[in-house]
């Protein structure tokens, strides 16, 4: 598992609520498969429009925040699909934190399995921050999961939690396979247990 | 002994490993794959020289990327192309059973499990796909998972799991006639939003939900993932054990006695407690018809497009207002005299046999609208026999609609079945999202009945005014054959 232990950068500020994973990563790049190569494909139809022309109405496409690491978005992040390729492509056009009120639960999950870390602050706390990103005068934030603190450079200082398995997984660079297959033993003994009359999937594809 | 919901029982049956009140290592007894997020974790798992622990307990099938209009040529996507064939590769390196694109079992992953009767009461389901919640209807604790945790599911048969909050949404009364198990998911969606059950397992309670059919509880069950909840479930009764009885993977005789009686002692005790509960008025429900971009933006069929000032917080304005010019609609339009160009009946929400019944009742002896292009396409193949055996496929056809193979098709547009930049569709599938069924495309979300009549009158109409032909009921239905 790529570790996470503390990480600064540019800001971006892409304030819509419910932005789910059809918008991170279209259904048309879903038939790859592989893990990397999706940065192209991020938030695709909102970035360009049919000729391929970046939208002057789109957030992100400010020249200000290329080069950001980290993004600033609105209430319920990721909600929708549980397609991974959103964390893959959000990760692969170089973000490495994604700051909102709420998230998916699927997509927090699919997140932290790739180092991508979702970090939920107040209401409050995240339009500050939008207003501090939308200046476009290259602000930045440090984001310190050891301390599970968020700073910047103007004195704003907020604490937020991540799931402790999570933090420990991230802090670490633990694989929660291996920290699974180290209970192989309990796997077994629950296997012993199971009722015989529970179904299985082998002769119904004959 | 205290009382326990069916999700406590659930859970505390599956934990294997680790802090049940903090995070488990949960046991999966059965593990539904396809072919769109699973090549990443078949590759992860042979990086890490792991194998499949269970094959018997997991199943795949393909769906998302197949072709519906026919099956003897190959998938002209050179890509989808290697999709499918890698996950025919995969499975049969690691002994897993596929129901593959030209086998007579093939279907969305959410209609063959429970119609092969491997989804059973108690049992934890997970699936790489969100709508995974479907066999939630069965009393089983089923979730949508991402490829890394399909790859642990692989090598390791359990997933890391912190417990849930549990909500109970309860229904009240009786559905009155043309409301259908569609318009309880939007009206519930519509009420507790998109992200009211965040964090939660939705149970479905109250007379109605038990009043309604298993294919009307996985609809229910299945729209549960779009008010952001982990799962939704219902709890098993005598319907459920009626509908899994002679399917092929449940048990016969004596022994389907004792399954039952398992299945049964899994509801959720008298007097157990949730950590929250909305209660929903049956009788007060109606046909509805998205409006917007996401499921919660709802209304009645007989209502109107809001208008800005009705969200009270400018945030809200800013996202109605991206939602209204997205959909080309006007503040205020009536939905009833909004047109469609598209009808697409389908996906796992609605394509089973019940949903195609209901939409056929409205179609019979009718003609499609000129301008409307509709189509059907049956959640899976023993769908399609089965609607084929009672002539529903002749009565959409006589209509003029196009009678599909089965698979997901439009409702995500990764196959040709896609909208066009600026088509309007009235679907049955389960997401508006901004360019879901195709770029530029523009989505409402109804149930089949509602979609059938649009499909007739080239606009919205309120099912409830139309007359409709009673269909015989359809003879015992079992997947077997
Ligand atoms: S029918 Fe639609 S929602 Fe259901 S599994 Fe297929 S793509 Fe997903």
């Amino acid at each position: 598992m790529r570790p996470f232990t503390e990480h600064e950068g540019l800001v971006a500020v892409l304030p819509r609520d419910d932005v789910d994973t059809d918008q991170i990563i279209p259904k048309q790049f879903l038939s790859r498969t592989d893990r990397d190569g999706y940065g192209d494909a991020c938030f695709f139809a909102w970035r360009l429009d049919e000729a391929g022309r970046p939208r002057p109405d789109f957030e992100l496409n400010h020249p200000g925040f290329r080069g950001a690491s980290v993004l600033v978005a609105g209430r319920n992040f990721g909600c929708g699909s549980s397609r991974e390729h959103a964390a893959w492509a959000l990760l692969d056009s170089g973000l490495r934190v994604v700051v909102a009120p709420s998230f998916g639960d699927i997509f927090t999950v699919n997140a932290l399995q790739n180092g991508l870390l979702p970090v939920a602050l107040p209401a409050e706390a995240v339009r500050t921050l939008v207003g501090r990103g939308e200046r476009h005068d290259g602000y930045r934030l440090t984001v310190d999961l050891g301390r599970q603190e968020v700073r910047d450079g103007e004195g704003l200082r907020v604490g937020f939690t991540v799931d402790p398995f999570w933090r420990d997984c991230l802090l670490e660079g633990r694989d929660p396979v291996a920290m699974a297959l180290h209970h192989a033993a309990a796997i077994s003994a629950h296997e012993a247990l199971r009722s015989p009359l529970l179904p299985v999937s082998t002769g119904l594809d004959t | 002994m205290t009382a326990r919901t069916a999700y406590a029982k659930i859970w505390d049956a599956h934990v294997v490993a680790g802090d049940p009140r903090a995070r488990a290592l949960l046991y999966v007894d059965l593990h539904l794959v396809h072919e769109v997020t699973s090549p990443q974790a078949f590759q992860g798992l042979r990086a890490a020289g792991r194998t499949v622990r269970r094959p018997d307990l997991t199943l795949a099938t393909m769906d998302h990327n197949v072709p519906t209009w026919e099956r003897s040529r190959p998938t002209p996507d050179p890509v989808a192309q290697e999709q499918l064939r890698q996950l025919e590769e995969n499975c049969r390196e690691a002994g897993i059973p596929l129901l593959g694109l030209h086998h007579a079992r093939q279907g969305i992953v959410h209609v063959i499990g429970p119609e092969l009767g491997v989804t059973q009461p108690g049992m934890t389901v997970v699936c790489g796909d969100s709508h995974t919640a479907t066999h939630g209807a069965f009393g089983a604790l089923a979730f949508g998972i991402g490829t890394s945790e399909v790859e642990q599911v692989l090598a390791t048969q359990c997933l890391w799991q912190a417990p849930a909050a549990t909500l109970e949404v309860r229904i009240e009364g009786a559905l009155p006639a043309g409301v259908t198990a569609k318009d309880i998911a939007l009206g519930v969606i519509g009420r507790i939003g998109v992200g009211g059950g965040r964090g939660s397992v939705i149970e479905y309670t109250g007379p109605v939900v038990r009043a309604l059919s298993m294919e009307g509880r996985m609809t229910l069950c299945n729209m549960t993932i779009e008010a952001g909840a982990r799962a939704g479930l219902v709890s098993p009764d005598e319907t459920t054990v009626r509908y899994l009885e002679g399917r092929p993977a449940v048990p016969g005789g004596a022994d389907l006695a004792r399954a039952a009686a398992a299945w049964l002692a899994v509801a959720s005790d008298p007097g157990a407690t949730f950590d929250r509960t909305e209660t929903i008025d049956g009788t007060a429900l109606v046909p509805y018809v998205t409006w917007g971009t996401t499921p919660a933006m709802v209304v009645p069929v007989t209502g109107h497009v809001p208008t800005l000032d009705a969200f009270p917080t400018e945030a809200g304005r800013r996202t109605a207002e991206r939602a209204l010019a997205y959909m080309d609609l006007a503040e205020g339009t009536p939905i009833e005299a909004i047109t469609v160009d598209r009808v697409f009946i389908g996906s796992c929400t609605n394509s089973r046999l019940e949903d195609l019944r209901a939409a056929a009742e409205v179609v019979l002896g009718r003609r499609a609208h000129p301008r409307v292009r509709a189509m059907v396409v049956p959640g899976s193949q023993t769908v399609k026999r089965e609607a084929e055996a009672l002539g529903l496929d002749r009565i959409f056809r006589d209509a003029g609609f196009e009678w599909r193979e089965a698979g997901c098709s439009m409702c995500l547009g990764m196959n040709p079945d896609v909208l066009l930049p600026g088509e309007r569709c009235a679907s049955t599938s389960n997401r508006n999202f901004e360019g879901r069924q195709g770029a530029g495309g523009r989505t409402h979300l109804v149930s089949p009945a509602m979609a059938a009549a649009a499909a007739l009158h080239g606009h919205f109409v309120d099912v409830r005014e139309l007359a409709t032909t009673r269909l015989p009921e359809p003879p015992a239905a079992r997947a077997g054959g």
